[in-house]
């Protein structure tokens, strides 16, 4: 405890400005106590209160005719017939993974596991997008390994298949490494839970693990300004993770829904029982009444504040009818966990913490929950965000367009995933219709026809160049890659990772990527149904590139009739499809082979993405379509290469252009599909595309890609050889060896 | 009294936790180390009792595999 | 002469024995849905009954977390020793990857198994060599037929000591090893470090087999094949086969 941080006020260490005090204190009509401090610095923090947030993510479409229940909720719900629905989320555990890798990912798999069986859904499936530093560098070889095993260790031990996902490298998140993870459960109409107490006199029961001093964060402060002896012991811990309770946690809480017996669940995250009560009291319209003495502890000498901002993992809060005591104290016991009556319901709208009998807090539930001041920033637009794209000569032309090949194919950044995805449980639940490594992941719904399709996007590095053009982007690959395997997008769930956004460029940023998003997802009819947003990711004044993550999710009509990105057989016709432009601006072939991120993304044309991504769904669906592959990472060459590679097929590729070969090969935009097609099929294909621009480009067959265009052989490379750069890259850089490429 | 007890793996078992790490440490400078060896360490508490044959008895048929791994214990006052 | 009573008394029946922590026990149950002469009911870790059941599965997961070492606190549920009494006795029992852990710590079956040599979980599709095809569990098979089946493990890495593995050899105890497409039980093959690439094992009667990788996860070509039904099909016609 130092002089100069001892000298400040209690509510400054804690984050709270003097405003938000003096609004705390008239809220209360007095000074609020230590407990009820801590209790409104977590409630009215950004990360609970959205106070930089609000007002801008108003702006977002939310409604529409499958959505059951949009954001503010645990999970959005999406109907998807036959009295089935998906819930889904996305989050964020960036700053706890970049401390500690390992247990950082797995409590962030925990927390949203919980968030997806709180409302009643049994979870099938996590994807989990990560964004690192450069892989040269020793640290973020670890944190890679730390955060994939993580992720492993906590989704697999629950029995969840981890079946998506993305990982890029930036040296833009060298200090921030961003761990985004996304889950998605299946519950049936009936089964919808609410995260609502109500009720006077029901029962408020704390279920799973008991409570140590996990994560108690910023407001530690508080227990070091009290104690300075014991300080040490008081310092926040890092969180573990506990799949197993987890697990049968899980399992008693559908036990539980099954048999009628939850008037309301929630699960305890960010802010612990604080946050976990005041939500569900705010939900239900009530007030609930809680008594710390009976929180079951695993300290000892825990203060009432650190209990109620304790961030401990694998506990629930559920609301009871008093006559289903027993019920629930036996489901729990038959899955051996503890289940305490910690507090009721009450009509009183407030939240009042007892200890054994003495009030120590009284708050209205309304000021805590929805009444966290919001702030609107000044924007700023930083000076590399530019109106004009950068000259097409402005690099030298690469002598040998078969080593650029090979060297992006090796890039950290397009290489095969599979050292990643094999350490995950990929195929427990026995519903994956597709192997990762592909557009998007499809899961069968057992004993039905249809299926769902989930994929995430982000593109931080488009984002930065221009966050609204490649906000807009991203939404488009999303829904791009979930017709590509023949799913109609429905709806998307978003995490929002940004710098410190009291900062203009920041908040300009923010500002300017949420537009982007609501335009996309209007355009393309894919309401968001909740999220999350991470702000202050950014170390030593300097902010990770603007990240909004989209999960996106999609109905497949018949799972049977599914497609993937691999080239199929010999002799089909391989077509462009779209109009996008290609650029280098933004492109991976600009950042890897010249160094450079600048310039202006091309935007993305939002009605003839809409018809496209039709076309190529109802090409699938119809058996037009042998493969379909987005072009993105990596432009034409790459996309090629990947469907070559995936189906152990070469091409012959003849391109009508006379633009600059590097550019035609490697340039980026968002927009562009290639698919091939039975010679037999390629008229009705044709025919089907009623004039959107698709024009085949060459056939699939042989050993080798060989690209030319305007009569020059522009690649030429054996497919073995492609391959092997891709596919080993990833993990020979994680051993710490060169990545082979070219070799 | 308080038992200590180390779980090894058996001599000559192979050790891919132990070999790992025996391969990871010349790399940063200690050279010469062999024989590397990952085991785990459990402590329990007998609330008085002396029970030195108790904390065989749970060695042999839980807190160890007799197949794979080898135990000894000691007992200490609380 | 009523014939439906006895084509439902001819159902082969199976229990699955859920663990606190199991997580494939509605893969395989599914699994044997998928069989018209087969009917699957679920078993809690407690029970001690295992009446009117012709085959025990014991599924994968992470019984009490893997914590300890994988299998060694679920062999002592109170249903492994009726699933002991209920083996005695001649009954099927199958344990599949957390499953084949827990019949090996309760020595059920021999042998031990350690963490995978690359020390990382590992989920992928392998190729598997039939090695005794006469056993109730692969009869379906041919000898020395290669199927594709996935495994999902962290710690699959099968050991056993010298005399161990010549008595399992002389008794044709090994059933299935990790080869490669052609068939070749080679090193690079191996993907745990298994001894001998073994990848399942039974006991010397033949009605208690244990294996990592996962047939039931292969019981449908919509989810990645089907190699994995001869199992249960196996099974099926060896309770067929034993009650004519």
């Amino acid at each position: 405890m130092t002089n100069k941080a001892g000298s400040k006020p209690a509510y400054e260490l804690l984050g709270l400005r003097a405003s938000e005090y003096d609004d705390i204190c008239s809220r209360l009509g007095r000074e609020p106590s230590y407990v009820e401090l801590a209790i409104f610095s977590l409630m009215w923090s950004e990360h609970c209160g959205y106070k930089h947030s609000r007002p801008l993510l108003k702006g977002l479409p939310v409604g529409g005719d499958c959505i059951l229940q949009g954001p503010g909720e645990n999970a959005g719900i999406i109907d998807i017939g036959d009295d089935f629905a998906i819930a889904m989320k996305i989050e964020s555990h960036n700053h706890p993974s970049a401390i500690e890798p390992f247990q950082g990912a797995a409590t962030g798999i925990g927390g949203i596991v919980r968030d997806i069986f709180a409302v009643g859904a049994r979870p099938i499936a996590c994807l989990d997008p990560l964004h690192f530093g450069s892989l040269a560098k020793a640290r973020q070889r670890f944190l890679l390994e730390g955060v994939v095993a993580g992720v492993a260790a906590y989704g697999n031990c629950m029995g969840i298949p981890t079946i998506g996902g993305e990982i890029h490298f930036e040296d833009s998140y060298e200090d921030n490494c961003l761990v985004n993870v996304m889950c998605v459960g299946l519950v049936r109409h009936g089964g919808i839970l609410k995260a609502s107490a109500s009720g006077e006199g029901n029962l408020i029961f704390l279920i799973g693990s008991a409570t140590g001093r996990d994560g108690i964060g910023g407001a530690s402060v508080l227990a070091s300004a009290e104690f300075d002896e014991t300080a040490e012991e008081k310092r926040p811990t890092v969180q573990v993770g506990d799949p197993f309770t987890e697990k049968k946690l899980l399992e008693a809480c559908l036990e539980m829904r099954d048999r009628g017996l939850l008037v309301g669940l929630q699960d305890l995250g960010a802010g612990g029982l604080s946050s976990s009560a005041s939500e569900m009291a705010s939900k239900g319209g009530a007030g609930i009444d809680l008594d710390i003495s009976r929180v079951p502890l695993r300290e000892k000498g825990m203060e009432p504040f650190e209990i109620m901002i304790s961030e401990s993992q694998e506990r629930m809060l559920a609301c009871v009818e008093p006559h289903n005591e027993d019920s629930v104290n036996e489901v729990c016991a038959r899955w051996d966990l503890d289940a305490t009556v910690v507090g009721q319901a009450t009509a009183s709208g407030r939240l009042r913490i007892f200890n054994a009998g003495e009030l120590i807090g009284d708050m209205p539930v309304a000021a805590l929950v929805d009444e966290a001041p919001t702030y609107v920033v000044e924007p700023l637009r930083p000076s590399h965000e530019v109106d004009e794209p950068l000259g097409e000569d402005r690099y030298p032309q690469p002598a040998d367009l078969n080593q650029t090949l090979l060297t992006l194919l090796a890039s950290p950044n397009i290489c095969s995933r599979r050292w990643v995805w094999q350490q995950y449980d990929h195929m427990v639940q026995t519903n994956n219709a597709l192997w990762p490594g592909g557009e998007a992941a499809v899961l069968r719904i057992k004993g039905q026809k249809r299926g769902v399709a989930f994929t995430t996007d982000g593109n931080g590095r488009r984002c930065y160049l221009d966050p609204r053009r490649g906000a807009r982007a991203v939404v488009a690959e999303a829904a791009r890659n979930l017709a590509c395997v023949g799913a109609r997008p429905l709806a998307i769930t978003n995490c929002l990772n940004f710098g410190n956004p009291e900062k203009g460029g920041i908040y300009h940023q923010f500002k300017e990527a949420v537009a982007g998003m609501r335009e996309a997802c209007q355009a393309l009819g894919t309401p968001v149904t909740g999220g999350n947003v991470s702000f202050y990711n950014e170390s030593f004044g300097k902010a990770i590139y603007p990240n909004p993550v989209i999960g996106m999710m999609g109905l497949v009509e018949d799972v049977s009739r599914i497609q993937t990105h691999a080239f199929k057989d010999e002799g089909d016709a391989v077509l462009l499809l779209g109009g996008a432009r290609p650029a280098v601006d933004g492109s991976e072939y600009q950042l890897r082979i010249h160094g450079e991120v600048a310039g202006r993304i091309p935007d993305v044309d939002l009605e003839l993405e809409k018809k496209v991504q039709s076309l190529v769904r109802e090409a699938i669906i119809k058996g037009l379509a042998k493969s379909a592959h987005d072009v993105s990472d990596g432009g034409l060459a790459c996309c090629l290469a990947e469907s070559a590679i995936a189906g152990g097929i070469g091409a012959a590729i003849e391109l009508d252009s006379s633009r600059r070969p590097d550019i035609l090969l490697f340039g980026e935009a968002p927009g562009l599909i290639v698919i091939t097609t039975a010679a037999a099929s390629l008229e009705p294909l044709l025919e089907l595309a009623d004039g959107l621009p698709l024009k085949q480009i060459g056939r699939t067959g042989g050993g080798r890609l060989s690209i030319n265009a305007g009569g020059a052989a522009l690649v030429d490379v054996p497919l073995a050889q492609i391959k092997r750069a891709w596919e080993a890259s990833l993990e020979a850089i994680v051993a710490g060896n060169d990545a082979p490429a070219g070799s | 009294m308080k038992a200590k007890v180390y779980i090894t793996p058996k001599k000559g078992i192979l050790d891919p936790q132990g070999a790992a790490i025996e391969h990871a440490l010349p790399a940063l400078g200690f050279g010469g180390v062999a024989n590397v060896r990952v085991g785990k360490y459990i402590e329990l508490d007998l609330s008085g009792r002396d029970g030195s044959d108790e904390v065989d008895k749970m060695c042999k048929k839980l807190l160890a595999n007799p197949i794979i791994e080898d135990f000894k214990f000691e007992l200490v006052p609380d | 002469m009523s014939t439906l009573p006895q084509t439902e008394t001819r159902t082969v029946r199976f229990g699955v024995v859920i663990f606190p922590g199991s997580n494939c026990d509605a893969d395989s149950h599914d699994a044997v849905g998928t069989f018209a002469a087969a009917a699957a009911r679920y078993l809690w870790h407690k029970d001690t009954g295992l009446d009117g059941l012709d085959c025990v599965i014991l599924p994968g997961g992470f019984s009490y977390g893997d914590y300890l070492r994988s299998g060694a606190i679920a062999r002592f549920s109170p249903i492994m020793e009726a699933v002991t009494r209920f083996a005695a006795d001649g009954g099927l029992v199958i344990g599949i990857c957390n499953g084949f852990q827990i019949l090996l710590e309760s020595g059920l079956l021999p042998g031990a198994i350690h963490r995978n040599q690359a020390l990382k979980f590992v989920c992928r599709l392998v190729s598997l060599r039939v090695e005794n095809a006469t056993t109730p569990f692969t009869n379906k098979y041919n000898q020395g037929q290669v199927i594709r089946v996935p495994i999902a493990h962290m710690e699959g890495n099968y050991f056993i000591d010298a005399p161990g593995l010549a008595s399992l050899e002389q008794h044709k105890q090994i059933v299935v090893r990790y080869c490669d497409e052609s068939g070749s039980a080679t090193k690079e093959a191996n993907p745990n470090g298994s001894l001998a690439n073994i990848a399942g094992v039974c006991n010397r009667e033949g009605n208690v087999f244990g294996l990592m990788p996962h047939p039931e996860r292969v019981c449908d070509p919509v989810v990645g094949g089907a190699d994995g039904r001869g199992v249960f099909a196996s099974i099926i016609n060896s309770i067929t086969q034993a009650r004519t």
